[in-house]
């Protein structure tokens, strides 16, 4: 018996009125009852009668030969069902990745990074797993750590993966790099000559961690058939499929993936983490087998956001038009190529931000080391750009002695403006407008710390708590920053999901069914899906199946995509369930009404009306005793490839914009910040359920600042090895560091989505970053070429 | 791993006396998180839970008794008049939920030189009641920290309580952290002033491999108060002699850099905390409790 | 070992815990009880919050044994705990029913709804209005901040703003930014106050 009970069945969601609930409201979270009472069954809840526990053995060292295994003494711990090496794989294909097949399942005579699965254990309790992987002797051998562009490219270089052979491996100037993405366009030598102020920065992003919440967790139950059930957290299910299958040496439909809650994902359950140990130790014993990570194995058990040096040339005249941006950005891709690619191509192709300039001249590669692998975090490769170029455009409208907000608005893109790719931006681009709205928002009032006739409120000052300052030293800063986020998965992709949706009367009622597989990770796709059913199909219930790979693929909840392309794939299913529907009256009732013949109709309210509103019959006597259900694909405009040498192409589906402008008290003496607001603006196309909307932009727009002020995976550059894999010193931020957010929702449609929407989670964690920076800078005069901005750097010492 | 419960302090005694290997458990805070990361298996846990008298305090006529295990928060909200240092470190003490549990006997039982109360404590000028089966004894807070992670504590001694004069004049205590909450000391200051006996002690956490008292800075900062009569003139610290204050505790820290911090930045910061104490109980001792803001 | 303790107001007893297991542990995996959150297990995300003889607390740095013969409040029972806080002391039935022995309660699953959105289920003012005011995206903050945040309103029922940052510092979050659960917080200090 497996608990799904929770989130495992279906779910309905009955709202008063039946014309209401659909888009553009805030409906309320259909799973929110059951997140409150703790009955939401998230992969680490899972349970099964008789289950045993999974435990990885992971590497201590970065880069090494394995001499050799010792299973011997784990195997014999008592309450040890099976220990796996990679010699226990069942299958010729015993590595996976997202893009490019280079990850072992477990490792194979070498490890690359510091904490690589080396092992696996089932054991009837996690501490018995835990005992037992300790008794796993593994013998290493050092090979040279390498850890940076100069290391990985020096001629004698160890190669992290010899005899590549993926689509890039012919284009890379070196095998260590996975990737290289030029973006070309006009002549930036000539250009220069054009300038009259041209301002140079070297920038560093530090690397940072998705931290969701819910730790990697997932249950296998070994099926009668020979296949297996997996329970587990993840973000895109049948990319989970593709890279299990074959490594199990199972047939797709033998292995039956439910998704069960997910506790955050922000890009890290894009790769699979221990999907494939969890199937293998299942099918060894024969029993299930649930896995949980910790914090501290969750830090080594996902990619994190690819840390990046970026060197930059921005040009300008004298009246503050660009002249041309010369870029190199060098992102570490670690020990392997998980979203790497992609992410080169964002960065490149994203590198100049929302500004029109027509001599660029950028380059984009990631490198392979032996640091921690890195791929997908909300933001995806915009998110270090932007971090980069914004900067640039403060210096540069410092230099010019123009303000910078108006500089910003002077060089900001429109729509019809041409990308450096040679792609027109044919949807709104109201950049300038989003910054003139951050600006208009009314300043937070000064020195809020304090308190008439009493001590100064250390919750409102740098420092908090912690009774650093009551008002020393403490200096205002404001800075502004706006991004560029592309929407959808790009560069000739076949991005598509599929909805399953399903009309049929249910005791008297009409009742729609919409079954995706669709990752719900908590950003509210599965509300979006029922009011657009809803509105569709002008039903009062809908039920949402839970997402599982019975029904075809949702594509990844990533890239911001989500509501944009598995909504769009439910919006058409249920225009076709309408067809059908509507075909199926006129044959029964056509003849009683010619409106059924000549009139536009529609489904509102649980019956069949024309545009002018009269009503022709009730859905449930259309629907009679048979259902009308339809599986369909949806895509979205197709997309090219970057031509790999000029970086020209139509790459994009679509571009999202955000600005904002924050606020920051600086403590100068001890360097530390207390952000005091971050105001945000941005344009969401249609916002299908406002509430969520802005929800999504607090969410980013922390996420943003996290990484402004603390957060970073510190990794020792003489060791590759990770120094912070915890929550003690993985800092993200509580909620006395993070403002107020208010935002600022701009509604320009889009025509070329469903409902004119416009993808939302990722352009405010851009902006965020740049903007914290700027108004740290605004307060200190520090120059601040890195983020984060640690304490030691704002007081020199 | 076995789990030991005494129901009294007697059988507390007699269990650490048998198992001295046996880890003493009551908030858990530390403990708990060792052996979550597999990073301490104790053969016994030794759980003070049930030992009533360790979570009580007494206020006598010149000094606290305070029970190992009195919550942190109990700390901040009863005892800031007598311990003001102690109650504002036990403040900045994580969250809400970890300061319901952590006692100031934890603390002193791990030692490590991040823990709040350290500064505090030596400030104050503590000492620590330790006892076995063989008998009790107090440990001045000075002796107490005699490595990293290692206090004077004997295998077979559990701590019961700590015994702190109550304050005589104004206490400041001031943490660095790279948040403005749940934070775990960059470093940390504690400052207090005892008009009784004309002296300044301070405590310092995170800067050395224990928590030390800055003890050149409190005998410039003594002769100089005494020098210039200001004990009794009331008058205000000149900025030289609180900017040599100042340095002499930056001098008297031995920081490492880690992922936390660096040793310059704990150096610098100690001195920026020490001038700010400073003026912020001189100026309370002054009889001038105005608030601060801008005077540094 | 074996441990027995009282959770949400039911006798419960658990047979051959680990000594270093943690109260979570033995909530979430021995009575069928997850709604206590695993997140970081040392005491810096607030998720495993309960509340320990009446206080506030991280679960996952309670070791079992030393919860024996505690009162425990878990998520699962923070309507009902509610509810009785509402009726006032001693006015209400407690609804005092004899034990869930480990099987029982590994069985427990979704209750008293038609449906699995939980419709019809009884909450209490916070858990309604972490749900009115969009407080919840992932949730797997949400049961520690719930029990963090009903406790803080029942010690202090008009928290200024800076009173509830302080009160749920401890608490992490992901996905929201905090500022819906701000407003939640807000909503259900206002609720309440009306409702006083």
């Amino acid at each position: 018996m497996v608990h799904t009970s929770a989130n495992g069945a279906p779910t309905r969601i009955t709202q008063g009125a039946p014309t209401q609930g659909g888009i553009g409201e805030s409906t309320l979270r259909p799973d929110g009852t059951l997140k409150v009472t703790g009955e939401f069954a998230y992969a680490s809840d899972m349970w099964h009668e008789d289950m045993l526990w999974g435990q990885i053995l992971r590497s201590t060292v970065a880069h090494a030969e394995i001499v050799s295994i010792d299973t011997s003494e784990a195997l014999a711990t008592p309450g040890v069902y099976a220990v796996l090496t990679y010699d226990d794989l069942p299958t010729e294909v015993r590595t996976y990745g997202l893009e490019i097949q280079d990850t072992p399942v477990l490792a194979h005579g070498r490890v690359r990074h510091h904490g690589e699965p080396v092992a696996v254990v089932a054991a009837d309790h996690p501490e018995t797993a835990r005992r037992a992987a300790a008794r796993i002797k593994v013998e290493y051998r050092d090979l040279p750590v390498i850890t940076d562009e100069a290391s990985a490219t020096a001629p004698d270089a160890v190669l992290l993966h010899e005899n590549r052979t993926d689509p890039h491996a012919a284009h890379v100037p070196h095998p260590n790099i996975v990737h290289r993405q030029p973006i070309i366009r006009g002549d930036v030598e000539q250009a220069r000559g054009r300038a009259d102020v041209i301002v140079e920065g070297e920038y560093v992003f530090g690397m940072q961690d998705q931290a969701f919440l819910g730790p990697e967790s997932g249950l296998a139950v070994p099926a009668e058939d020979g296949g297996v059930d997996l329970y587990i957290a993840t973000q895109w299910l049948h990319a989970d499929l593709r890279q299990i299958a074959p490594v199990l040496g199972l047939p797709e439909d033998k292995i039956r993936m439910t998704l069960s809650g997910v506790g955050g994902a922000f890009g890290g359950r894009e790769d699979l983490s221990m999907q494939i140990h969890a199937c293998l130790l299942a099918l060894r014993t024969g029993k299930p087998v649930k896995m949980v990570y910790n914090r501290f194995e969750s830090f080594f058990g996902h990619v994190h956001r690819h840390p990046a040096k970026l060197y930059y040339e921005h040009g300008a005249t004298h009246d503050g038009k660009l002249t041309h941006v010369k870029a190199r950005i060098v992102l570490d891709g670690g020990a392997y190529a998980s979203s790497s690619p992609a992410v080169v191509g964002n960065a490149a192709s994203l590198g100049v931000g929302p500004y029109i300039v027509d001599d660029v001249d950028i380059e984009a590669v990631a490198l392979y080391t032996n640091n921690p692998p890195c791929g997908a975090m909300r933001g995806f490769g915009a998110v270090q750009a932007c971090f980069a170029y914004e900067a640039q455009m403060d210096k540069l409208a410092g230099r010019l002695g123009m303000d910078p907000v108006e500089f910003r608005r002077l060089n900001a893109m429109s729509q019809g403006s041409l990308m450096p790719t040679g792609q027109v931006v044919d949807s709104p681009a109201p950049v300038a407008e989003l910054l003139r709205r951050v600006k208009a928002m009314p300043l937070p009032p000064e020195q809020q710390w304090l308190v008439a006739g009493e001590d100064a409120d250390l919750r409102q000052l740098p420092g908090g708590l912690s009774n650093t300052t009551h008002g020393e030293g403490v200096v205002r800063g404001i800075g502004y920053a706006v991004g560029i986020k592309n929407v959808g998965f790009s560069e000739g992709f076949d991005d598509y999901s599929t909805a399953r949706v399903r009309l049929e009367a249910v005791g008297g009622e009409p009742v729609a069914t919409v079954h995706t597989a669709m990752a719900e990770v908590g950003q509210g796709g599965v509300t979006v899906h029922a009011q657009i059913a809803r509105t569709e199909l002008g039903v009062a219930q809908v039920t949402i199946r839970p997402a599982d790979t019975q029904v075809g693929s949702a594509g990844s909840t990533s890239a911001s995509r989500q509501t944009y392309v598995t909504g769009g794939a439910v919006k058409h299913a249920c225009e076709l369930v309408r067809e059908q529907v509507l075909d199926r009256g006129r044959r029964m009732f056509g003849a009683h009404h010619p409106a059924w013949a000549t009139a536009e109709l529609l489904l509102e309210g649980g019956k069949v009306v024309t545009d002018g509103g009269e009503v022709l019959a009730d859905l449930v006597d259309v629907l009679g005793d048979e259902a009308v259900e339809i599986e369909q694909e949806w895509r979205h405009r197709p997309t090219e490839p970057f031509d790999l040498r000029t970086g020209q192409g139509v790459g994009h589906v679509q571009y999202s914009f955000a600005a904002h402008r924050a606020v920051v008290e600086v403590d100068t003496d001890l360097g530390l910040v207390k952000v005091i607001e971050l105001a945000c603006a941005q344009d969401v196309g249609k916002a299908l359920n406002p509430l969520s909307v802005t929800g999504q932009i607090q969410g980013g727009t922390t996420q943003g600042l996290g990484v402004a002020v603390m957060e970073e995976i510190i990794v020792d550059p003489k060791t590759a090895k990770v120094r912070n894999p915890s929550f003690t010193d993985y800092l993200i931020p509580t909620i006395l560091d993070t403002p107020t957010i208010p935002v600022d929702v701009l509604e320009l449609a889009d025509d070329h989505a469903p409902y004119g929407l416009r993808g939302v989670g990722e352009a405010p964690t851009l902006s965020s970053t740049p903007a914290v920076l700027a108004a740290i800078r605004n307060a200190t005069g520090l120059e601040l070429n890195r983020t984060p901005v640690r304490p030691e750097h704002l007081t020199g010492a | 791993m076995d789990f030991l419960r005494p129901a009294s302090w007697e059988e507390a005694l007699a269990a650490k006396a048998e198992h001295p290997t046996a880890v003493p458990i009551a908030g858990g805070t530390d403990v708990m998180v060792e052996i979550n990361f597999d990073h301490r298996r104790p053969e016994y846990l030794l759980d003070l839970t049930r030992v009533g008298d360790l979570y009580e305090w007494e206020t006598g006529e010149d000094s606290v008794r305070l029970g190992a295990s009195v919550p942190y928060t109990r700390i901040m909200e009863n005892l800031r008049t007598e311990l003001p240092g102690l109650a504002l470190a036990s403040h900045t003490v994580a969250s809400p939920q970890i300061r319901n549990r952590g006692g100031v006997g934890g603390n002193l039982g791990t030692a490590s030189p991040a823990g709040d109360a350290h500064p505090a404590l030596l400030a104050a000028g503590a000492e620590v009641e330790a006892e076995s089966v063989r008998g009790s004894r107090r440990i001045p807070i000075d002796a107490f920290y005699t490595g990293v992670k290692r206090n004077a504590l004997a295998p077979d001694e559990l701590i019961r309580a700590v015994h702190i004069d109550k304050a005589d004049g104004p206490q400041q205590f001031s943490k660095v952290g790279t948040r403005n909450a749940m934070v775990i000391a960059v470093c940390a200051f504690g400052l207090a002033l005892h008009p009784g006996t004309r002296t300044v002690r301070t405590g310092i956490g995170s800067a050395a491999p224990t928590p030390i008292r800055a003890t050149a800075a409190e005998e410039f900062l003594n002769a100089a108060l005494d020098e210039e009569r200001l004990w009794d003139s009331g008058r205000s610290i000149t900025p030289s002699v609180a900017r040599q204050f100042a340095q002499l505790c930056s001098a008297a820290c031995n920081p490492v850099d880690d992922v936390r911090g660096t040793a310059r930045y704990r150096r610098h910061a100690v001195g920026v905390m020490a001038r700010r104490t400073l003026m912020w109980t001189w100026e309370s001792y002054r009889g001038n409790a105005r608030t601060m803001e801008g005077a540094a | 070992m074996r441990v027995n303790f009282t959770v949400n107001g039911r006798p419960q007893q658990a047979d051959d815990v680990w000594e270093g297991e943690s109260l979570l542990y033995v909530l979430r995996e021995r009575l069928g009880l997850p709604g206590s959150k695993n997140a970081c297990e040392q005491g810096e995300c607030g998720s495993c919050t309960v509340r320990l003889d009446g206080v506030p607390v991280c679960s996952c740095l309670v070791a079992a044994g030393q919860a024996e013969g505690s009162e425990i409040v878990t998520v699962e029972g923070l309507a009902e705990y509610a509810r009785q806080r509402a009726c006032g002391t001693g006015g209400c039935d407690t609804s005092a029913e004899c034990g869930t022995s480990g099987d029982e309660a590994r069985r427990w699953s979704a209750h008293g709804t038609d449906s699995a959105t939980g419709e019809g289920t009884e909450l209490a003012p916070i858990q309604q209005a972490f749900i009115d005011a969009g407080a919840v995206q992932c949730g797997f903050c949400t049961p520690g901040l719930l029990v963090a945040a009903d406790e803080m309103l029942e010690r202090n029922p008009n928290p200024t703003d800076a009173d509830i940052r302080e009160a749920l510092s401890g608490n992490l979050c992901r996905c929201t930014g905090y500022e819906k659960i701000m407003d939640a917080v807000r909503l259900a200090a206002a609720r309440q106050g009306e409702g006083a």
